[in-house]
């Protein structure tokens, strides 16, 4: 790399970056699936400790989804940068004449297409299994497409603070709780909302606004986090 | 204001129970907060003093070397 | 470093300096935390009536509250002296904050457990999720992230700006996360017990109180200055001051 001929253009970066990491993941589709297994278990686990009565299932649904997807989100946040960090990829990236906040977000969003997104698709099969009425469902799937990236927004911010130390999978949800309390509130406060027969999209406004500020922020907050974690 | 009588004062109007365990916690971590900086800082002035000593001792065998 | 910063600030944050100042000032301030903590106790607990409402069991407030407060305060001084250490990487304002923390943690965790204390013979429950326990209890879940984060480095400076970045971004979600909490109450109506009374408190029952945060505020500085002075001997174990503390420390246990 060196001069302006070989430096590419920004687009052109993002768009390799974004290739590089699905092709990554796609290799390893079995990391893919995990998150999902997950979610499938823990849902399955709530009727028999609670017992299969519908209606109380019917009114735990849109919170017992939201808190699984978080869970099996939190699951996977660990390795965002992991591997990356292993084979020196992430330094690379770091050095690159490309503003690292854009690269970051890349990063971010092929994250997020790699363990949200088919958390998400799975999302109605898990909260039929729990009754939730037809008629709530798109709402807990807006809830959960603006809610999600918010969570892969604030946890890559923290994920790169842990990314220079050993042990990290425990401290990473102690750290991500208080982030997530507000998110985990609208998204499930907009499907109960919906579900009481109440106006819903106050909430999802929120879940909106916050995801536009943490578009925004989060990659710069993550690139300077990152800074700060690897450069001794 | 009537005269005062211990029986009175650490019975406190029946709420014994909940007031003096809530003093309680509010002094004994108090206490621990303000003590453990104290043992941290002995454990590590004794850490120091004995590679201080080992330098020295190092220095006495051959004092040709830094 | 900015050269708009008087000199003196420059002297007393200088490591030997701010550990002979800190070692000066703090004997006297745990004597006035004493002093005004004994006389707030005694206000609170003798002088002042009992309440009509609540009977004694109202005697919790005087540590409650200024508890409340200072696990509030010390977020907040973390918060400033964090930035301080990203922005100009000052050794003490490193130690400053990530000192400051465990401190508010345990002022936050007595405020959970005197208000649960308090809530049992009030509400008849030990815990209600109602906003203000809520926020508390978060909050006291932030202090944990930035304390485990600072821990989890092997390099204590590099743990200490990362753990700085992390109160910063916490102090940006303490207010989100309050709006959110009481939100979420207004939708789910009926978990809310209101605090009965204290909105309009007397003045026997004020003054104790009032005391009460400003010994909390004495007690803070002491106990900061102990463990900023553990920390700075602890960093600066290779220099000249730190070798004389510890050969003059063992002269004199001899």
């Amino acid at each position: 790399m060196r001069g302006r001929m070989s430096s590419p253009r920004l687009s052109t970066a993002c768009a390799a970056v974004l290739r590089r990491d699905l092709t990554l993941a796609w290799r390893r589709r079995g990391d893919i699936v995990m998150p999902v297994l997950y979610a499938l278990i823990v849902v399955t686990l709530f009727p028999f400790a609670l017992g299969p009565e519908e209606a109380l299932l019917q009114r735990i649904a849109g919170g017992v989804v939201l808190v699984t997807m978080l869970l099996a989100m939190l699951l996977a946040l660990d390795a965002m940068f992991r591997g990356d960090i292993e084979d020196g990829s992430l330094e690379q990236l770091m050095l690159s004449p490309q503003p690292l906040a854009l690269m970051l977000g890349t990063k971010i969003l092929a994250h997020w297409i790699t363990t949200a997104l088919p958390l998400i698709v799975i999302a109605p099969l898990l909260a039929a299994m729990l009754h939730l009425p037809t008629a709530v469902m798109p709402v807990l799937l807006y809830a959960l497409l603006l809610a999600t990236p918010l969570l892969s927004l604030l946890g890559a911010v923290l994920v790169a603070l842990t990314a220079g130390t050993r042990r990290s999978g425990m401290l990473l949800a102690l750290m991500l709780l208080p982030l997530c309390v507000p998110v985990v509130i609208f998204a499930a406060g907009a499907v109960a909302a919906a579900q009481q027969g109440l106006p819903w999209l106050a909430p999802i406004a929120w879940l909106g606004a916050a995801l536009v500020m943490a578009l925004v922020l989060a990659p710069l907050a993550c690139a300077a986090a990152l800074r700060i974690a690897l450069d001794a | 204001m009537t005269s005062f009588s211990w029986d009175h004062f650490l019975a406190m109007g029946g709420y014994a129970a909940y007031v003096w365990p809530a003093y309680a916690v509010f002094f004994v971590v108090l206490v621990a907060d303000y003590l453990s900086p104290g043992l941290r800082r002995r454990r590590n002035l004794r850490e120091l003093r004995g590679r201080l000593a080992r330098q020295a001792a190092r220095q006495q065998r051959n004092p040709s070397s830094p | 470093m900015a050269n708009w910063i008087p000199l003196w600030v420059h002297k007393l944050s200088s490591p030997p300096n701010f550990y002979r100042f800190a070692g000066a000032l703090r004997p006297w301030a745990l004597v006035l935390a004493l002093l005004l903590g004994a006389i707030a106790l005694y206000g609170g607990l003798v002088l002042a009536p009992a309440d009509y409402q609540q009977g004694d069991a109202y005697r919790i407030i005087f540590i409650h509250v200024p508890c409340a407060w200072m696990g509030l305060f010390i977020y907040g001084v973390m918060a400033v002296a964090s930035f301080i250490t990203l922005v100009w990487r000052i050794k003490l304002a490193e130690v400053v904050a990530m000192e400051s923390a465990p401190i508010g943690a345990a002022f936050t965790f007595i405020t959970l457990v005197t208000g649960s204390l308090w809530g049992k013979p009030m509400w008849g429950t030990w815990w209600t999720w109602d906003a203000r326990l809520t926020s508390e209890l978060v909050l006291l879940f932030l202090y944990l992230g930035v304390i485990g984060l600072y821990h989890s480095f092997e390099d204590r400076r590099q743990g200490a700006r990362a753990a700085a970045f992390l109160a910063i971004i916490g102090i940006i979600n303490v207010p989100i996360v309050h709006f959110s909490v009481n939100w979420w109450n207004t939708l789910h109506q009926g978990s809310t017990i209101r605090i009965l009374g204290p909105s309009k408190i007397s003045g026997d029952m004020l003054w104790p109180l009032l005391t009460m945060m400003v010994a909390t505020k004495c007690y803070y500085v002491a106990s900061l200055f102990g463990r900023v002075r553990t920390d700075l001997l602890a960093m600066e174990s290779g220099k000249d001051w730190v070798r004389q503390i510890a050969e003059s420390a063992q002269e004199g246990r001899r």
